[in-house]
């Protein structure tokens, strides 16, 4: 029995220094011989094709087409494999891709894509409209699970003039039709004529992108390599290895062995866990605000909110600076309108409710809560103003979140319960059933400004978005004018005025954007962060001969 | 015997419908259902497409229209498409995954038994002693201790401070390219943590179960019999004690049998191993129907096996209980 007192003895030690480790600076740069040496000669770092990026991912992609798939695992992976007509550019601007260029008819209801001639799949057959005909037609294939056919079934007629030419003729002029063709175009000589969800390529595809595809492991590793005949040129690095590791503690340790390239940090890891000089020398981190905000919505349907002035009053009442730095530690910007605060569209001009306990109080008491029984909650008719705030089960962030806001709140003498629940009970029996009373959430924030699904009138049935039943003729004329108006200028008019509006009405308290943290190897060179992020020019990326860590066989 | 075995055989098949019905009914009763993925909150989905999507995956159909096609299903071994985004065949999905389970779940029971029996004997013959007490903490304490908390002690220890294993996976990143003998010496250095730390939790059960099993039987005439006869207690242990003490062991280790598939979710996501554990609790989340009812059904007929093998081996070794046909 020895082996157990050995144990035991292993065990002990093990817990004491598993306590220091912690500690900042435990591994001391150059003790690990895997680390990189600096480069001598600015010479040396000029861009050269081999080595491999190895990525973490916390899910694994669930299908490798993007007309099925639905997780942004999957589109991680498909954005490499594929290409659409169009792109976004670093300043998010609409770009051609597989599309040279295109045409609108004065009318705005043709759009006349012209192909980029000479691009092969990476099985070699050529790239023709019939491929484009074949992604439109299995998109709005009824008997196709895609979340994406609505922007589709706009389309009216779709036509094929000649192998590089083709056009889309839409009913009524649609803004955001444009931007819809940059979903990946798929091969109709691989695909045509089978049931799209039984396909073998769900698993290997075939694109025209900037890699191809090598192996998927499930749960474990997908593999592109570079595809050399790239129609924007070979990309530098010859593979992207994605490692599924679904817990980030698991994985900041391997990115802290050597054994990955890059990850996406929590704030705590970003501020407190890689501020080490080990980590400076071999790691690079990066810090843009990411295209999404977390919001408190208030069911309006509830008499409570029915007031603005009441709700202007709990914005105001809420410190949204002290949740930037207390649950975001910093890492991430208070939000003020459903836009990206550093984009086109966003209006910076809007009506702004700073944070001030006193002015919210007196706010309350203009709309006739008084805390009239003295029990410290303000009361009107007899009623308590005590509300529940339910949010999603698994969101540290937003958890804590609606913890601050309930402090914040009590202070001006609201009271504020909290409600955590599983997340797809709390869509079927709480947001679809518009039974609550205030909800923590968040929106992904588009790059089309179109947001008519989500503060339109008419959209407040069960299951749709507009699930605070908020109605203000206005706003839906203006995002209906927004939808239906190409020019960039004229349309930002209609978005700006919206902006105001939403920040007047506050029917949301806009909590905060919150910041993308990726870190990455410093052997990867190249890498500039723009408006859109950092990934938008990945096939430039490179390492220099001299830091090359690994070598890639084909 | 062989008639017993046939009986018991037939008895299973209404077990197994009625625990078919149950899962099914209970599965269905959770609320969203796999369409939610892909619609749920998503401002391109209307009405329209939502139900278009529904129909595709037969969920517009009552529920015993469900339970009855899945059933004609599987009644040809059929069973279905998964229906996650993915796809797949579940019989695939569940294929994959089953002998990375079936490997660490084996290996751990292997440390379990030689690690808990000796500990559980000893620390009955030397009841109360210091021996005792001691691995009476240590089996608790892994017990107690939450796996993923000492998972991660135990990778900062040995993956990135002496780096003397890998952290996580099951295999290198290069496996494809190590020749046999070293592609086992790669699985073998990932499934140390792994093992080490699920058998650490199941020492307690086993080990406890064998001390007061021992105890039992040490109180018994037959022994004072051997003791009395002049045998050295070597003898008197391990050849009449400890064989007539393992004898409920044969029933834990019937019942361990539909465990051996069974993977645990929280361990296998933070040694990223992509095991059954994973690929059930996913399934879960989404509500793909077919792969938790392939899972279950699978769990199910193991339950059920691991029971009769328990009963037919206990009457073969125990003859005081023998079968009358």
């Amino acid at each position: 029995m020895t082996s157990n007192k050995l144990k035991w003895a292993c065990m002990c030690c093990l817990l004491i220094l598993a306590a220091v480790s912690h500690a900042p600076a435990s591994k001391p740069a150059g003790q690990d011989g895997k680390s990189q040496t600096p480069p001598q000669a600015a010479d040396a770092l000029e861009p050269a094709y081999g080595d491999m990026i190895i990525r973490g991912s916390i899910g694994d992609a669930s299908v490798l087409l993007p007309v099925l798939a639905s997780d942004s695992a999957s589109f991680e992976i498909t954005g490499l494999i594929y290409n659409g007509l169009v792109k976004y550019d670093k300043d998010i601007l609409l770009v051609g891709d597989l599309a040279t260029r295109w045409e609108i008819s004065d009318d705005n209801l043709r759009i006349r894509f012209f192909l980029r001639p000479g691009v092969r799949w990476h099985d070699g057959a050529p790239l023709t409209t019939k491929d484009v005909e074949y992604t439109y037609k299995v998109y709005v294939d009824p008997t196709t699970p895609t979340a994406y056919a609505t922007d589709f079934l706009r389309v009216k007629e779709f036509r094929v003039l000649d192998p590089l030419t083709c056009e889309a003729i839409y009913e009524k002029p649609y803004a955001p039709a444009l931007a819809s063709w940059s979903q990946g175009i798929l091969p109709s000589h691989l695909l045509e004529n089978q049931e799209i969800t039984k396909s073998p390529l769900q698993r290997e595809p075939i694109g025209t992108g900037p890699y191809k595809f090598k192996e998927w492991k499930t749960g474990e590793k997908i593999v592109l390599d570079s595809y050399h005949e790239y129609f924007e040129g070979r990309p530098y690095i010859d593979r992207v290895m994605t490692r599924i590791i679904p817990d980030l503690a698991t994985m900041f340790l391997e990115l802290k062995a050597g054994r990955l390239d890059e990850m996406g940090l929590t704030p705590l890891q970003f501020s407190r866990q890689t501020d080490t000089p080990w980590f400076k020398q071999n790691f690079k981190k990066y810090r843009y605000l990411s295209f999404s905000y977390t919001y408190l919505g208030y069911n309006l349907k509830d008499w409570k909110f029915q007031s603005k002035k009441v709700r202007q009053a709990l914005t105001t009442a809420i410190d949204r600076e002290g949740i930037v730095k207390g649950v975001l530690l910093g890492l991430g910007a208070v939000a003020h309108t459903p836009f990206k605060p550093d984009t086109f569209w966003y209006n910076p001009n809007v009506k702004k409710f700073p944070y001030d306990p006193k002015k919210a109080r007196q706010m309350l008491e203009e709309e006739g809560w008084k805390d009239t029984d003295g029990d410290g909650i303000l009361d009107k008719d007899g009623k308590p103003f005590e509300f529940t705030i339910i949010t999603n089960q698994g969101n540290d962030i937003r958890k804590n979140t609606a913890i601050i806001i309930q402090k914040n709140l009590k202070a001006v003498g609201v009271k504020v319960n909290i409600r955590v629940i599983e997340w797809a009970a709390f869509l079927k029996n709480f947001i679809n059933k518009r039974n609550f009373e205030a909800c923590l959430l968040g929106w992904g924030i588009g790059i089309d400004p179109s947001q008519i699904d989500i503060w339109d009138s008419r959209k407040t049935s069960e299951k749709e978005l507009n699930f605070i039943s908020y109605q203000n003729p206005e706003v839906d004329k203006l995002l209906e004018l927004g939808a239906s108006t190409y020019d960039r200028e004229e349309r930002k008019k209609y978005y700006d005025k919206f902006q105001e509006i939403i920040a007047e009405d506050q029917p949301y308290t806009f909590l905060f954007v919150q910041d993308s943290l990726p870190i990455i190897s410093s052997r990867f060179h190249g890498i500039v962060p723009a408006p859109i992020g950092i990934s938008y020019d990945f096939i430039k990326w490179y390492v220099p001969k001299s830091l090359q860590k690994y070598s890639v066989e084909p | 015997m062989i008639l017993y075995i046939a009986k018991r055989l037939v008895l299973m098949i209404p077990v197994l419908l009625g625990i078919t019905v149950i899962s099914f009914t209970v599965m269905k009763m959770a609320p969203g259902d796999p369409t939610s993925l892909l619609t749920d909150l998503n401002p391109n989905m209307n009405e329209e497409a939502i139900n278009r999507i529904r129909a595709h995956y037969g969920l517009d159909q009552p529920i015993y229209v469900q339970y009855a096609k899945w059933l004609r299903n599987m009644l040809m071994l059929d069973f279905g498409r998964s229906f996650a985004p993915d796809n797949r065949l579940v019989i695939d999905k569940i294929a994959e995954r089953i002998p990375i389970t079936l490997l660490i779940n084996i290996l751990s029971l292997a440390v379990i038994l030689t690690i808990a029996i000796p500990i559980g004997v000893l620390s009955a013959v030397k009841k109360d002693s210091f021996f005792d007490r001691a691995t009476t903490v240590f089996v608790f304490l892994g017990f107690a201790v939450p796996s993923f908390w000492l998972a991660l002690l135990l990778m900062i220890l040995f993956g990135v401070q002496l780096e003397w294993l890998p952290i996580s996976g099951f295999r290198s990143l290069d496996y494809a390219q190590l020749t046999t003998a070293e592609k086992i010496l790669d699985i073998a250095r990932h499934l140390v943590l792994p093992v080490f730390i699920s058998a650490f939790g199941g020492l307690a059960g086993l080990s406890r179960y064998m001390r007061s099993n021992m105890l039992e039987v040490i109180r018994q005439d037959y022994i004072t019999t051997a003791r009395a006869k002049g045998l050295d207690e070597r003898t008197v242990i391990f050849k009449h004690a400890m064989r007539n003490a393992l004898l409920p062991v044969i029933t834990i280790l019937g019942l361990s049998v539909p465990g051996l598939i069974g993977g645990s979710v929280i361990f296998e996501t933070v040694f990223a191993i992509p095991g059954m554990g994973q690929l059930f609790y996913q399934s879960v989340m989404m509500r793909d129907y077919p792969t938790i009812m392939g899972v279950l059904v699978i769990g199910a007929v193991l339950t059920l096996f691991g029971n009769l093998l328990a009963d037919v081996m206990y009457s073969l070794a125990d003859p005081r209980i023998r079968v009358s046909d």
